[in-house]
């Protein structure tokens, strides 16, 4: 072992299929939203096509804001189910936040912001006791958010009809601070002409940031292992009962602010409103690529599931066929793009 | 850490409690509301001596619709007034309405108020009330079978009439294009009065239908907005539910549409509307009266034996609240009872 002038012998370029690098093309396939894209695409050209007024940018502005009322909520939903575990109480916990806010600051004749913050700090609960339940008893989510969807359902509807004796919340746009907390919450602005609700803004901002911490942070990586596998994900040292329980209250917090913008751009709240969403926003995250098993997804994957839904959603109104078939419409469509979107999964993974 | 926590969680407390007591809103609020309310904020109308009963109404009401807050202010101003329990439930489905009536039976409560929007299911526990010697009045819905069920007494309007008068209505101001928008899908008497707006219109006018969901503000928004969009020549829209129309008056802006606005029935805020002429007009069944007399005609059966509307339907619709009356009906709808 002596020292050598010699050139350092290079050795000869080794291919191994771990280490290589597939074509750009599998590579952007792989990703969990190449279905979603696709799929958004066909749908796109279908109803520019088939829908005239589809084309518009007004229309679209108007697709957009559809998409962010449910993207709003798919997002932190998309992340929850990336760590292995469902809301079901989400679409009601939107209007439980609204509700909260109306009724407390119409009640004591506070400044609206007054109920807007009482009304984060239970959307902030309701979630936490999501997750404490299901972190400490181990049930699934399923039941508990199951539960929570009646209880929050029938507390609507209970306490707004003790208190007010009205199935609704009373209109609270004279209260001081409401026009201020409409233009936070609840805003719009004309760029060329077209009206664009801040809304869409919003649910961009919240997928970015969505985006970075699941792919560019520590806790992104434990929100990936919570879901994938959480017993070897504990044994690394990963807190998962805390990552999941921030999961229910990021939940929280976004039910909070969809519940925000729908009671400040409608003045009231019915109590009865918000069931069934939490079946979209599912719906949403899974055509986005997110599996049910958890552990794979993303957030821009769910952001476009919600584009797709509300493409599907306001283009058969633009297309003016026969409402009484909407609803298989949107289920066809939507079944579509989920078998379009496992397709290009199954080739993508054929491939590599 | 766990204490500065706690203490975090202290401050944060006091913070909000700071916050309320300080940022009290001078405008609008309850305060205001019972400041506007001074001198009376219901129908009272003395108290009955005659023997205590106890009265199930059982609606197919969904959860969240204002429209049934005004019928079971009347039933309740009513019951009030009999010294009667009124004990009220509701589930828009029948299956689940007919077991609600069942439940009563089984209670053997004094007399059943019921709303039946599908005869098959709600007919036969009518029939059971009425086999097991109690009272039964029907209202608001099922106006072509109450006699079949055996119900003492109709209270409603006939939805095929109330269409009629709306459409002929809109003909006469002109309509061309009618958007019928429907907040829910097969539902009888929705279809009914989009159908009779139709008849209504004859050949002066076309009518189409646009189904949104009714559970979800910003859908009902963006559908509206979305058809029209589509549809330039709509010249008139008519909803079936007072918060339909107040989401429609924010689609009709976003769409940039010139289209005016009807509905059917009220609630206070959508009152406020027609009196500010972003609602033309509304057609009004006045639910008040349908809650009110359904339970004061069980307590006349009771206490006198009497029967109202000598086996014809009791009418309480269709009336038009319209720029000419809306002063009148305003300030009973702030109270809860138009």
């Amino acid at each position: 072992m002596t020292a050598t002038a010699e050139a350092p012998v290079t050795p000869p370029p080794i291919r191994d299929e771990r280490f290589g690098r597939k074509s750009r093309m599998a590579r952007l396939l792989a990703r969990p939203e190449a279905g979603a894209v696709a799929g958004a695409i066909v749908i796109y050209v279908f109803f520019f096509i088939v829908a005239p007024p589809f084309r518009n940018a007004s229309s679209f502005s108007s697709v957009l804001y559809v998409t962010s009322t449910y993207g709003l909520m798919v997002t932190p939903i998309a992340l929850l189910m990336i760590g292995g575990e469902f809301d079901l109480s989400a679409g009601v916990a939107v209007t439980s936040s609204a509700l909260c806010a109306s009724l407390f600051s119409y009640e004591f004749t506070t400044n609206a912001w007054v109920g807007v913050l009482v009304a984060l700090a239970l959307s902030l609960l309701i979630g936490f006791l999501n997750g404490w339940i299901v972190v400490k008893t181990g049930i699934p989510s399923f039941l508990v958010t199951l539960g929570t969807f009646f209880v929050l359902q029938g507390l609507n509807i209970a306490l707004t009809q003790t208190i007010t004796n009205q199935v609704a919340s009373p209109d609270i746009s004279t209260l001081q601070g409401f026009s201020s907390a409409r233009v936070v919450f609840s805003g719009s602005f004309t760029i060329g002409g077209v009206n664009i609700r801040t809304s869409v803004i919003y649910w961009l901002v919240f997928v970015a940031i969505a985006t970075w911490i699941l792919l560019r942070t520590r806790i992104g990586n434990w929100i990936f292992s919570a879901g994938g596998s959480p017993v070897s994900a504990r044994a690394v040292g990963v807190p998962v009962g805390r990552v999941k329980i921030g999961l229910f209250m990021a939940v929280g917090l976004m039910a909070w602010f969809t519940g925000m913008h729908t009671l400040f751009l409608f003045n009231t709240i019915q109590t009865s409103q918000g069931v069934g969403n939490e079946f979209v926003y599912i719906i949403a995250a899974v055509v986005g690529g997110c599996l049910l098993t958890g552990g794979y997804g993303s957030a821009v994957g769910a952001a476009i599931g919600a584009l797709i839904f509300g493409m599907v959603n306001q283009g058969i109104v633009y297309a003016g066929w026969n409402p009484d078939w909407f609803q298989t419409f949107v289920g066809l469509l939507l079944l579509g793009a989920i078998l379009l979107n496992t397709f290009i999964r199954r080739r993508a993974e054929a491939a590599a | 850490m766990f204490r500065s926590r706690k203490r975090a969680i202290g401050i944060a407390v006091m913070a909000i409690l700071a916050l309320v007591l300080a940022a009290c809103s001078s405008t609008g609020g309850k305060r205001a509301a019972e400041a506007a309310a001074q001198g009376g904020t219901s129908v009272a109308a003395g108290h009955a001596n005659t023997p205590h009963y106890t009265i199930a109404m059982i609606t197919h009401a969904a959860p969240g619709d204002t429209f049934w807050d005004i019928i079971r202010a009347g039933a309740t101003a009513a019951a009030a007034k009999d010294n009667i329990t009124l004990k009220y439930s509701s589930d828009p489905d029948p299956t689940k309405q007919a077991q609600l009536i069942t439940d009563a039976i089984n209670s053997k409560v004094n007399g059943i108020a019921v709303t039946d929007p599908a005869p098959a299911a709600i007919c036969p526990t009518v029939k059971a009330a009425r086999a097991a010697g109690i009272p039964v009045v029907m209202f608001n819905a099922g106006v072509n079978n109450w006699q079949q069920c055996g119900g003492l007494s109709f209270f409603g309007q006939d939805e095929t009439i109330a269409g009629l008068a709306a459409g002929k209505r809109l003909a006469s101001e002109g309509a061309k294009n009618v958007l019928c928008v429907l907040q829910a899908q097969g539902q009888v008497q929705l279809e009914a009065w989009c159908a009779g707006v139709k008849a209504g219109l004859g050949s002066e006018g076309t009518m189409s239908k646009l189904y949104v969901n009714g559970e979800d503000n910003s859908a009902m928004l963006s559908s509206m907005t979305a058809e029209l969009t589509r549809n330039k020549s709509i010249d008139a829209v008519i909803t079936l539910g007072a918060p339909v129309a107040l989401v429609a008056i924010q689609a009709i802006a976003a769409a940039h549409s010139t289209t005016k606005l009807y509905t059917f029935d009220t609630n206070a805020a959508e009152i406020a509307k027609i009196k500010s002429g972003a609602v033309q007009w509304a057609v009004d069944q006045q639910p008040y009266l349908q809650g009110y007399l359904s339970v004061d005609s069980l307590w006349l059966y009771l206490t006198n034996g009497d029967v109202l509307g000598g086996g014809v339907t009791v009418l309480t619709g269709p009336a038009f609240i319209d720029a000419s009356n809306v002063a009148q009906v305003a300030a009973y709808a702030a109270r809860g009872t138009r």
